[in-house]
């Protein structure tokens, strides 16, 4: 390795290549491997894949654990309510997001500033307190209901927490920032003679959206999709402060696997299954989506 | 005239998408902060303004505990990301030779699209297994939560060297190589003070990704390393929680005071 750099690039190189190695490649190698071992009482609790005794080198490695996962419908439930919670709030994310992004953009520079910064702050803003702040709200005593009662709505406190659209709601306000400032960069450079073109030569509004600032802003609409959905898919927190048992997501699965069940090879390979079935198509999906842009450059 | 009439029905539905949008952000974030003044047990029956949530947040010794070791761990997380995000970003961008240099790539990339629970469960069995095999670390605590901080956080920082380093001209630190300036001085010379602003970002990145993580946090904590997230998640999970809405006031105070200050800077800066 010393062989082909410099030796003060050697440290460059090495130091976050030897970090992420151990800290990151090794961990995942390894969930790998326990996904494979057969489960046992003890700890920790499972074979080892290797062992060596008087009977010699033995390979003690199963499938069962996959094989589990695939043929019970509660963990395929809970990938495609993953699944599909991470792209009914990207879309949602998008639609809200979209007209803001492009309204800010489209303000006056000292105005702008002051509403960019006005996006920034729930950006930082913690985003357990954020998706605790709608727990406040849904409570049965909470906001929302005191006022639909005070309107006449209804009559009784209705439950509004524990559920699923409780989630999405949740997850949409809390990563709405995310969508917003990848779109907002993008739009920021857009140039407005380009409307005002489109419109003197006659295009309907319509029309001048969806052929000039549309494909403009697509690279915009990839960023921000991708820090929507990516997180998402693995949510934890946002169902469990808000969510109920009507649907169940492979984030908390993974987690009672590990803590309640205690059960380390079924959690491995859930969290295997997860890379490849969520992971790979996003990582795929950027290359081809890069390749693309090269060639049209 | 018909073309006022347009103008007006235009800037009617910008203001009007503007207002519901930002109410959308800004509501529960605001009424989690009125209520935070309100002297009542039951977090959403109105009582009376006081201040008490606040006094007792301030007595709370396992909340304050928790603040500081997350300040901590939050701090040296973003530092030694930041060193190794420049040290990716630099080693990308200008050092060709790089040993099995798409396997590089993967590692100081894919820490970006794996979902945290996925993060978490791996470091959580990798620590066992260490442990177990060569004795270190000797127990979950502060170092590892420390640990898997710098790893998730070291791919955000690298992004955002990397594309700043990629963007701007190669051609001076050329020009100081042939003018006979020793490698280690240009990159102290020239590229780090170009580039120190992105420096500022990542590390402000990394500071917040690290203060605001739970779920690899849970994972790799032991006895007396609970952060900030991991004491309010306790708190929050099952029930509400007064002094943590008093918690979410001071930590918007700190961060609109912070935004305004930026702002300020910024201005200032573009004055001149």
């Amino acid at each position: 390795m010393i062989r082909y750099l410099k030796k003060q690039n050697f440290w460059f190189v090495f130091t976050p290549y030897f970090w992420l190695v151990l800290f990151f490649f090794i961990p995942l190698a390894l969930i790998f491997k326990i996904s494979i071992s057969v489960s046992e009482w003890g700890m920790p609790p499972y074979r080892d894949l290797f062992s060596l005794s008087e009977e010699g080198f033995k390979i003690d490695s199963t499938l069962s654990n996959y094989l589990f996962i695939f043929s019970d419908p509660f963990y395929i439930r809970s990938y495609l309510n993953s699944l599909s919670l991470a792209f009914t709030s990207t879309i949602l994310c998008l639609l809200i997001g979209y007209p803001i992004a492009f309204y800010v953009a489209k303000s006056q520079a000292n105005i702008r500033i002051i509403l960019l910064v006005l996006l920034i702050i729930p950006f930082w803003t913690s985003f357990l307190l954020r998706v605790y702040a709608w727990k406040v709200l849904l409570q049965g005593s909470g906001i929302i209901n005191s006022i639909l009662i005070h309107l006449g709505f209804i009559t009784e406190p209705i439950s509004m927490l524990h559920n699923h659209y409780a989630v999405i709601l949740g997850v949409v306000y809390t990563y709405l920032p995310f969508m917003i400032l990848p779109l907002y960069g993008y739009l920021v450079k857009f140039d407005l003679n380009l409307i005002d073109a489109a419109n003197d030569l006659g295009a309907k509004p319509i029309n001048t959206f969806l052929k000039v600032i549309l494909p403009l802003s697509l690279p915009g609409i990839i960023a921000g999709s991708m820090l929507v959905f990516i997180p998402v898919v693995g949510e934890f927190v946002i169902p469990e402060m808000l969510g109920g048992s009507d649907k169940l997501y492979f984030g908390k699965i993974i987690w009672d696997e590990f803590f309640v069940n205690r059960d380390w090879p079924v959690a491995s390979a859930l969290a295997m299954s997860g890379i490849v079935i969520l992971v790979f198509p996003i990582v795929i999906f950027q290359l081809m989506y890069a390749k693309y842009n090269f060639k049209n450059e | 005239m018909q073309n006022t009439i347009l103008r007006m029905n235009k800037l009617f539905f910008k203001i009007l998408t503007l207002t519901i949008g930002f109410s959308f952000l800004y509501f529960p974030i605001l009424t989690l902060i009125a209520y935070s003044f309100n002297d009542n047990k039951r977090v959403m029956v109105w009582k009376g303004f006081s201040f008490r949530w606040y006094k007792e947040l301030f007595q709370n010794e396992q909340i304050l505990e928790a603040f500081y070791t997350s300040i901590k761990i939050a701090s040296l997380s973003a530092t030694f990301a930041t060193i190794m995000g420049v040290m990716i970003g630099f080693s990308l961008t200008r050092i060709s030779k790089i040993p099995a240099r798409p396997f590089f790539i993967f590692l100081s990339s894919s820490p970006l699209v794996m979902p945290e629970i996925i993060l978490g469960l791996s470091l959580l069995l990798f620590f066992i297994s260490s442990n177990h095999i060569i004795g270190f670390p000797s127990s979950k605590g502060q170092l590892t939560v420390l640990i898997s901080h710098i790893t998730f956080s070291v791919a955000f920082v690298a992004v955002i060297i990397q594309s700043r380093l990629s963007s701007y001209d190669k051609n001076i630190e050329e020009a100081a190589q042939d003018l006979g300036t020793i490698p280690n001085m240009i990159f102290w010379k020239i590229t780090a003070p170009v580039i120190l602003p992105s420096i500022i970002s990542g590390w402000l990145l990394a500071f917040t990704l690290s203060l605001d993580d739970l779920v690899v946090a849970s994972f790799t904590t032991g006895p007396g390393a609970n952060t900030l997230p991991i004491v309010v998640f306790s708190k929050v999970r099952l029930g509400l929680s007064p002094e943590v809405n008093a918690l979410s006031a001071i930590i918007m105070l700190i961060v609109v005071l912070a935004a305004i200050s930026v702002y300020f800077i910024n201005r200032s800066h573009i004055k001149k």
